[in-house]
């Protein structure tokens, strides 16, 4: 509940009550009698004595009602039934009263009053005189052609639209939003005037059309023609289409752009899905991980991985690495290192081809010779190159570790000689490892591609 | 030489306090901006030694800021600073004129010396982005059609010399080790990447945003 609220409500017998009461006598100003009575007369209706303000907590327009209810101590629902009396008997002018009121007397809790504000909006003056002169003129066509009672309750509202465009334009926000629920088509419609003159004309033509066609409809009883009314009839839909036609088309738009909206936010649900699955689950080990760093750079880089695959390459992380080409093989070696021993392996392709069994073999070679340097090296950081030219393919592992005499390797440790030369020249590829104590390990492998090209077979 | 004086372009808050905080004692960090246009203002006013600029920034992308930067004060340098390494971002940073391209997992010793030396007007190949330029520059195929990607050979515009350092760019090696690997001076080395920045960035060929589409796609 706004404070605004509040001292409407409390200034009601002018002392402070428990919000209990509030609460009870709250029915007393809603429902049609309540409890004071038919009329809600409550047995001392004094009112709270102060000025006169309108209550915007208990409105229906304005609050003016509320407020003259509060002020004289009557219900709300007396004083709004007694309005409609007046407008009744008044033909239509307690409607401009009304508005007048709105206008005039400052809200709860404030001394300054729409009035005041709407002097100085000379935009506001402007379309308030020019929206009660389109009616005017309306009135004026129609009343030319054939008044009736119609007409003559008509005339009292040029006043109130007058009236309303001003409180439209310098109503605080809870009266604009009131008046955009009460004239939801004609406030559209008047909102668009500001920006442009195409609607002003729009609005024009429409009035015209309304006033036209209203002409025609009265005055077809002096008419024989049939057809008289059914081109009024016309007339005023073409007008009605003219002057909400926007409207319409405004509500279309809005609900195409919710639509979008939706789309987007069913893509970021998808999106935070993942990040949820995946990098805050990562984020989390990591915390809980903070006293191992090994193990966390081994998680940030798992996860850098794969949130890099599935943003940039489009890959699902969960897909498996079908592992048919070189880039693919050397990912795999790069995830398999990181994983088993955590040292980072900063991977680099150029190009890239499909594999046949040569190349698999080349990619076996490179994953032993990246893990022998992860194993033994002590290296940081291990750098993967591959290769891929016309004539063969190329894959360097090397590490800044601390290297070892290649002579002096023992017998039992057969991973270099073994799996990594043996394999290469069997399929008549070369390994050269450079290395010395201290200076790190360099293996580079060369493999012939086939003279086939391995193509899509 | 004295400190280079820095300005860091990042919209991470918190990855500039922390290059901030580590670079702190070796190079002069002089100011942050978070966006495109602060960041253009920022190194306009300033006038510092080498911009640090995030590839990603979410008011059009590092290149905005290199390009509006370079018009008019085209003694500033960059140096472009990731954590993505789609290829074609790199790519267009580097040829908007950024001196260089370090990933964002760079250690800070090596992060303060990419700074000195774009600094000094060399160019800085982290290994990724030597991969890249191998790639995009690649010797056209002659029956393998499964290569990718495939250019005209008269595009292969780098000597073997200059692939020969970006390999060894590319397999971690810093400058020092590969003027030992060849034989070479540093400055030579320095000199071969230099100009294949010169290449990467004068060149008109629209193929390297060819390769870098196909290379996504791929």
């Amino acid at each position: 509940m706004s404070p605004i609220a509040l001292t409407g409500w409390l200034g009601h017998d002018g002392t402070v009550e428990h919000p209990d009461r509030w609460h009870r006598d709250q029915p007393g100003h809603r429902g049609p009698f309540g409890r004071h009575g038919p009329f809600g007369l409550r047995e001392r209706h004094a009112g709270h004595g102060g000025p006169l303000r309108r209550d915007p907590a208990d409105r229906l327009g304005g609050g003016v009602a509320a407020g003259i209810a509060a002020w004289r101590g009557f219900s709300p629902t007396t004083v709004r039934i007694v309005f409609v009396l007046v407008t009744l008997v008044s033909a239509g002018w307690g409607v401009p009263l009304y508005v007048l009121a709105w206008l005039f007397v400052p809200a709860a809790g404030t001394d300054a009053n729409i009035f005041s504000k709407a002097r100085t909006d000379a935009g506001g003056i402007r379309l308030a005189v020019g929206l009660a002169s389109l009616l005017i003129f309306v009135l004026l066509v129609a009343g030319a052609l054939n008044g009736g009672w119609f007409i003559s309750w008509a005339w009292p509202q040029v006043f109130s639209i007058a009236g309303l465009a001003l409180i439209w334009r310098n109503g605080q926000e809870e009266d604009q939003v009131t008046l955009r629920h009460l004239l939801e088509p004609l406030g559209a419609a008047t909102g668009d005037v500001r920006p442009n003159r195409r609607s002003a004309l729009r609005l024009v033509i429409a009035g015209a059309l309304m006033a036209g066609g209203l002409g025609w409809l009265f005055s077809a009883h002096t008419s024989l023609a049939l057809l008289r009314p059914l081109g009024g009839v016309l007339l005023v839909i073409a007008a009605i289409v003219l002057a909400l036609g926007p409207w319409w088309l405004r509500i279309a738009r809005d609900l195409a752009l919710e639509r979008q909206a939706k789309a987007r936010a069913e893509e970021r649900v998808d999106i935070a899905a993942r990040v949820h699955d995946s990098v805050l689950q990562t984020l989390a080990l990591i915390q809980r991980r903070a006293d191992d760093p090994q193990k966390v750079i081994q998680l940030a880089r798992m996860q850098e991985r794969e949130l890099r695959s599935w943003l940039f390459e489009g890959r699902d992380p969960d897909e498996a690495d079908e592992e048919l080409t070189v880039a693919a093989g050397v990912r795999k070696i790069q995830q398999d290192v990181e994983a088993r021993y955590g040292v980072p392996v900063e991977a680099v392709t150029v190009g890239d081809c499909d594999l046949d069994d040569n190349l698999t073999a080349l990619l076996a070679a490179a994953g032993e010779a990246t893990v022998n340097a992860a194993k033994w090296s002590g290296a940081g950081v291990i750098s993967l190159f591959a290769e891929v030219e016309p004539g063969e393919v190329s894959i360097v592992v090397r590490d800044r570790g601390k290297g070892f005499d290649p002579e002096a390797v023992p017998a039992d440790r057969k991973g270099l000689a073994e799996s990594v030369r043996g394999r290469m020249t069997r399929r008549g590829g070369t390994a050269t490892v450079t290395t010395a104590p201290g200076e790190g390990t360099k293996v580079t492998l060369k493999m012939p591609r086939s003279s086939l090209p391995a193509g899509k077979t | 030489m004295s400190t280079p004086r820095v300005v860091l372009v990042d919209d991470h808050g918190l990855f500039r306090s922390g290059v901030r905080a580590e670079l702190g004692r070796q190079v002069e960090v002089i100011g942050e901006a978070d966006d495109v246009q602060p960041a253009i203002d920022l190194i306009g006013e300033l006038l510092p030694d080498v911009v640090l600029l995030d590839v990603h920034l979410p008011g059009g992308g590092g290149q905005a800021v290199v390009q509006a930067v370079k018009a008019s004060h085209p003694e500033v340098r960059f140096l472009a600073l990731s954590a993505s390494d789609a290829p074609e971002d790199v790519i267009a940073v580097i040829r908007a004129g950024a001196r260089g391209y370090v990933t964002k997992t760079i250690s800070t010793a090596e992060l303060a010396d990419a700074v000195r030396r774009v600094a000094a007007g060399d160019a800085v190949f982290s290994h990724r982005l030597a991969g890249f330029v191998l790639d995009a520059f690649a010797a056209a195929p002659q029956a393998a059609s499964d290569v990718k990607p495939s250019f005209d050979p008269e595009l292969d515009q780098l000597t073997g010399r200059e692939r020969e350092v970006l390999r060894l760019i590319a397999q971690g090696y810093t400058y020092k080790e590969i003027a030992k690997e060849l034989f070479i001076s540093t400055k030579t080395v320095e000199s071969h990447v230099s100009s294949v920045l010169r290449k990467l960035q004068l060149s008109t060929r629209h193929q390297l945003t060819r390769w870098a589409a196909e290379r996504r796609l791929a």
